[in-house]
């Protein structure tokens, strides 16, 4: 369970250049629901989630996950409840650790790190069937530098990562955006397969409407820092990019002008 | 002291500057001062009559609290990395005439980590060189070691992607301090060992051990792979010990003509070659020729 309340996030307060991103947005997201955030550029979306993983200080507003107020922790605090994935296929990863070290590292996600040897052999066996399951052949490449890898495979790596420990929300940040559509569809499958056989909670920010529509059980819209329409159930399952606009227009009274959002 | 000895030290300090430079991605210049630092506290400390090995251990301490100011400087009050070594670098200037109460202690006649084996039973010119080796051995074994452990991972992980590293949960700005912390408490023990083997501890004997440091890792990186953690360790000893020989060489050779005071001409210049040399192997590596 993630509760967030009247959030206000600023940046550069109190300068002539300053930019209230977050306007007090509110959410609530149950456990096990799979959310799609769809908004402009500038509409507050890798805010709110930069805001839950602790990577941005916010103004004022509350976050709960679980029974626990995190607005306090930092961001390697809050490690294990959150797990995220980047958009940028680079930011997920460590090039210069290889493929065995990078799961290793994830492997102790919100745990104590210790002085004991980093690649513990029973992780061996789990690395190599995890990585099975990519489809990638990169089981055989364990010892390989991350850095060799191409941005989809790092990417898909990444996604393993994030799931290689429990967590209480995964939250994913336009993380096909980079990819071309082959490998974007891929991870995107990947991301949808690791979510539902282990029931995530999660959010995953996107730039395309029919993306959010084809994939999860609900889907908000952010625009200027606050939730402008939130769907699920069956009113969501009938709708097409087209609803979508006229819900838009019909709360905000105004038309969409960010063509990026149809053409995604 | 030949050049085998002194290149063994600087084993060490090339293995700190591998630490900050290249693990922590942290450009750090402390070490010219945190060198002296562990010269002049382990100087002070064994001419005041306490156990050389002790003295030496307190000298490696003294060094990590440097490297721990200026990680601290840096992450805590937000100073550029590079400023901070420098501030860290010039204060030190100040403490070490403090703790030494005098630009120079000489240490002859007074019973330190090397004296022990120069009167033994091997000839000193063997027994010194060994027990340095063997110190730097355990030194990289344990380093070689750390980085490959999950505290180890944590650093490299920071060095190389701060962001990641912190949303898997690795306090990153402690990381930063701690292994900075390691890399001049490394420098720190070369400043003992060095004053103990030539005899004296001197307010400038810092002066350029970050640029011999540097060539040390850069030329041993030019020279072997480092392709794991393990083969960057031993390349920047055998890069250390590399350096300090050609150098030795090159004012030596009569041939060339070259006299002491050509030293950071000469130092410039091998830095410089250690530079460009990876690039001609590149070219010369049939991947390249084929394109």
């Amino acid at each position: 369970m993630i509760d967030v309340k009247a959030l206000d996030v600023y940046f550069n307060r109190g300068l002539p250049i300053e930019n209230h991103v977050l306007r007090g947005l509110s959410l609530s997201i149950e456990q096990g629901q799979f959310v799609t955030v769809i908004g402009s550029n500038g509409a507050g979306k890798s805010t709110l989630l930069n805001a839950l993983s602790g990577d941005v200080n916010i103004s004022g507003g509350e976050i709960s996950i679980g029974d626990q107020r995190v607005d306090h922790l930092q961001c390697h605090q809050r490690a294990s409840m959150v797990a995220r994935v980047f958009q940028d296929p680079m930011a997920g990863t460590c090039e210069k650790l290889s493929i065995a070290e990078n799961l290793a590292l994830a492997m102790r996600r919100g745990k104590k790190r210790g002085l004991g040897w980093a690649l513990r052999r029973q992780y061996q066996q789990q690395f190599v069937a995890a990585l099975s399951e990519l489809g990638l052949g990169l089981e055989k490449r364990l010892d390989d530098q991350m850095g060799l890898l191409s941005g989809g495979q790092r990417q898909a790596v990444s996604l393993l990562m994030a799931t290689l420990q429990p967590m209480q929300i995964l939250l994913l940040d336009e993380h096909t955006a980079a990819l071309d559509p082959k490998t974007a569809k891929f991870v995107l499958e990947l991301s949808e397969q690791y979510i539902r056989k282990r029931k995530l909670t999660a959010l995953m920010v996107t730039h395309s409407m029919q993306q959010a529509l084809d994939h999860g059980d609900r889907t908000i819209m952010l625009h200027e820092g606050q939730v402008v329409f939130d769907i699920h159930g069956p009113e969501r399952d009938k709708m097409q990019i087209v609803d979508l606009l006229n819900l838009f227009a019909q709360t905000k009274g105004e038309q969409l002008s960010d063509d990026s959002l149809l053409l995604g | 002291m030949g050049a085998l000895e002194t290149g063994l030290i600087f084993g060490l300090v090339a293995l700190g500057v591998y630490i900050s430079f290249r693990i922590l991605d942290f450009p750090d210049l402390t070490v010219d001062g945190s060198f002296p630092l562990g010269a002049g506290v382990a100087a002070v400390a064994i001419v005041s009559g306490v156990d050389p090995w002790i003295a030496t251990f307190m000298a490696t301490f003294a060094g990590a609290l440097a490297g721990a100011l200026t990680a601290w400087l840096n992450v805590k009050l937000g100073i550029m990395n590079l400023l901070a070594s420098i501030l860290v670098m010039i204060a030190l200037y100040s403490i070490n005439l403090r703790i030494m109460g005098k630009p120079n202690i000489a240490l002859l006649g007074e019973t330190t980590v090397i004296s022990a084996v120069e009167n033994g039973p091997i000839a000193y010119y063997f027994a010194i060189p060994m027990l340095l080796a063997v110190i730097v051995a355990v030194v990289m074994v344990l380093v070689a070691l750390l980085l490959q452990s999950e505290f180890g991972l944590s650093l490299r992980a920071t060095g190389s992607n701060q962001r990641m590293a912190r949303s898997n949960g690795v306090n990153t700005g402690l990381a930063t301090i701690l292994g900075m912390a390691l890399a001049n408490a490394l420098v720190g023990l070369a400043g003992a060992l060095f004053a103990q083997s030539q005899g004296s501890a001197d307010i400038t004997m810092g002066v350029g051990v970050i640029v011999i440091g540097l060539a040390a890792v850069i030329g041993g990186e030019a020279l072997l792979s480092t392709r794991t953690v393990v083969l960057a360790v031993i390349a920047a000893v055998v890069g250390a010990v590399l350096y300090r020989l050609a150098i030795a060489f090159a004012l030596n050779a009569d041939v060339i003509g070259l006299k002491a005071q050509d030293l950071n001409l000469v130092t410039a210049l091998l830095v410089t070659i250690a530079i460009v040399l990876p690039r001609f192997k590149k070219q010369r590596s049939p991947k390249s020729k084929a394109v």
